[in-house]
């Protein structure tokens, strides 16, 4: 469902991804680790339709589809998601209404009716459940004074919400104690199915443990430099990644 | 334009202070006399550097009697009703081109009076020499042309421990054939613990420019409590140039809003004075600018006594063209100790041709007092707009969100839930966001 062919992206004059290549078939999870610096979040920026970064060239497709050209609320509309690693704190706008107007953007672009109150409610409470989280967080301004834990689970309660067909985690694990990794991993692992996919960006093995993915990619310099199984994963927590970049040397 | 607003008074100073005492008289003259000398303030003056009242003062404005009824001009209720906020429950006050409009209005006098300056002048000489013009000596010449040719406006007292039990709509609406400039001249004096709620509305129904020139005088008595809405959403050949002042005893409390969403040049001065011990002002400001807007504030906080308490909370969004002014000072005496002091003042610039001009002035002569201020100029936030936008909404209606959220918080404290929604629509309405939109 999501072919990347090629990927060069830049910022200014600097060149960060040099050359990508992923494919993710519907229902896989996929691991993308690599140290700072690697390119990790432009690749998800990029993915995602963020305008400061300049595609020079390759490809971003979905469903056999470009989506370059493509605004992000317009790549949200296909059902692509993205969990930011800094979620913005917006004052002013409560979590229900920023996730009831994103829920029924996106129902309108794909031509379907507003969910009626009731059943936004029924489907809130069903995420907050899967989270563990509290009703009253709904009242709560975006973001605003939110905890590293809260503001991670509340992108993953709008990831429930949302019900994506292509989620990409950009280091959702990081910050996050052993608790609110496990309530994040099991919110993710809910969502599991045939249809949707995800993509894990992350420094560590560890929300590997809880989020068994089917392949994991080394990204270094903007570049997949190795590809393996979840064994990947342990051997670079156990090893490091200076090993990889002797072998890619 | 000077001389002829001179001669607008000393010709009729006769019908205006028909049944004032001398002093009334003395002050009205002394206003002219003062008006007279120093003329129209330039922008040469500090207070009025960035805002040129030329385009205010070139229109030739019919100046009739102050005081005489208008009589080939006629409102009808057909013709407000959309000025009004229709669901609430409110004492009403109309007035058309500067004069008492009875049969559109709601007054009483049942253990309070809600009604106005003109009728005041007769029937409450006493009360109107204690109060009148005793605020605005020293203000500016605006203020004292609007002194010495005052006739009509509300006249709110309230005796002591007694709450008004409605809100009082006070409607001002200009009109006619040709360019009209109006004095609005509002009295409130509230006695101990005693409490009132306006809210005020400035409307032209004329296709001619209109200049409203108003002042305001409350005095607010140990423990009173005032709620004040200034609604500034008139059309674009509109000026509105207004000083309000209020003084503040002991443990008095005053909230005043001022929504500034239309009109083509707004000058406010907003004074606050608080004289006794643990009095409490609460400032709140929401500027919209577009096209060829002005929007003027000047405001000042006078700490006088100890353990008072002002908050200050002022926000803009200017767009194309517009252009706006924050001055907030803040003024902190001596005896003024355990002052607590908080002024914000947050702009979001929307468009390159757009402009603020913003300063925070704060003076502070008291060794014991918490002050604080900020001051921003930005645009939109880049990352929160993408943020909403990676969920699925589109970019008009993020950005509309945005910018709500950031108005918002300039409307706390209006507690009715239909002028909050008359609000809310006017300000969607400037902003161009679908109202079903909701935060």
């Amino acid at each position: 469902m999501l072919e990347i062919r090629e990927l060069h992206a830049s910022i200014g004059d600097k060149e960060i991804l040099r050359g990508v290549n992923l494919t993710v078939k519907p229902g896989e999870v996929h691991a993308i680790m690599g140290p700072n610096g690697s390119g990790k979040s432009t690749l998800s920026s990029v993915i995602a339709g963020r305008e400061e970064y300049q595609v020079t060239s390759g490809d971003v497709l979905w469903d056999g589809k470009s989506i370059l050209e493509l605004a992000p609320e317009e790549r949200a509309h296909l059902g692509l998601f993205l969990g930011f690693q800094y979620p913005v704190e917006i004052p002013g706008v409560s979590v229900s209404n920023f996730v009831k107007t994103a829920l029924n953007a996106v129902r309108a672009a794909r031509g379907e009716e507003a969910l009626d109150a009731s059943s936004m409610l029924k489907k809130m409470r069903e995420a907050l459940q899967l989270l563990e989280m509290d009703k009253g967080f709904l009242s709560r301004s975006l973001n605003e004074g939110f905890s590293g834990g809260e503001k991670k689970r509340n992108e993953i309660f709008q990831m429930a919400m949302l019900e994506p067909r292509l989620a990409i985690l950009d280091e959702t694990d990081s910050g996050l104690d052993i608790d609110a990794l496990r309530i994040v991993a099991q919110g993710v692992n809910g969502l599991r199915s045939a249809k949707a996919s995800f993509v894990v960006i992350t420094h560590y093995q560890r929300l590997l443990d809880y989020i068994i993915p089917d392949v994991v990619h080394v990204l270094l310099n903007g570049r997949i430099v190795k590809v393996g199984d979840k064994s990947l994963a342990y051997a670079l927590e156990e090893r490091g990644y200076d090993w990889i970049k002797k072998e890619v040397e | 334009m000077n001389d002829r607003l001179s001669a607008q008074y000393w010709l009729h100073e006769k019908e205006l202070t028909a049944y004032s005492s001398d002093a009334v008289r003395d002050r009205r003259r002394r206003a002219m006399e003062l008006f007279e000398a120093k003329g129209f303030p330039s922008q040469r003056d500090e207070d009025w550097k960035y805002s040129s009242l030329k385009p205010v003062l070139s229109p030739h404005y019919a100046l009739n009697s102050p005081c005489a009824a208008l009589e080939d001009e006629h409102l009808e209720y057909a013709d407000i009703k959309r000025f009004l906020v229709n669901e609430l429950d409110a004492y009403r006050v109309v007035f058309l081109n500067g004069r008492y409009t009875s049969w559109l209005s709601d007054t009483t006098h049942q253990g309070f009076d809600v009604c106005t300056l003109s009728s005041a002048w007769k029937k409450y000489p006493e009360t109107i020499e204690r109060y009148f013009a005793q605020l605005t000596e020293d203000l500016g010449p605006l203020a004292q042309l609007n002194t010495a040719l005052a006739w009509d406006g509300i006249y709110v007292v309230v005796p002591d421990n007694v709450v008004v039990d409605r809100p009082i709509q006070l409607l001002s609406f200009t009109s006619g054939a040709e360019p009209r400039a109006i004095q609005v001249r509002n009295l409130v004096v509230l006695g101990v613990n005693s409490q009132v709620e306006i809210i005020e509305r400035h409307q032209s129904l004329s296709d001619q420019p209109t200049w409203t020139n108003s002042v305001d005088e409350a005095y607010l008595a140990e423990g009173a409590q005032l709620r004040w809405v200034k609604l500034q959403h008139d059309g674009p050949l509109a000026s509105m140039t207004q000083h309000t002042r209020i003084q503040q005893d002991r443990s008095s409390r005053s909230q005043v809003h001022t929504i500034s969403t239309g009109g083509r040049f707004i000058r406010n001065n907003l004074d606050i004075v608080l004289n006794g011990p643990g009095a409490e002002a609460r400032m709140l400001g929401l500027t919209l600018g577009k096209g060829k807007q002005l929007v003027d504030h000047h405001t000042l906080v006078d700490h006088r006594a100890p353990n008072c308490i002002s908050h200050e909370n002022y926000k803009g969004i200017y767009d194309e063209g517009s252009k706006g002014v924050f001055n907030g000072r803040i003024y902190v005496h001596r005896e003024a100790q355990k002052t607590d002091a908080y002024q914000q003042n947050a702009n979001l610039v929307l468009h390159q041709t757009a402009e603020v001009n913003a300063k925070p002035q704060l003076e502070i002569f008291a060794d014991d007092v918490r002050c604080s201020h900020g001051c921003t100029v930005g645009q939109l936030d880049e990352d929160a707009l993408f943020y909403l936008r990676a969920r699925g909404i589109r970019e008009p209606e993020a950005r509309a969100m945005l910018m709500l959220a950031f108005a918002e918080d300039a409307l706390a404290g209006i507690d009715h839930p239909s002028l909050n929604a008359k609000l809310h629509k006017l300000i969607a309405g400037k902003l161009g966001v679908d109202l079903t939109l909701d935060l």
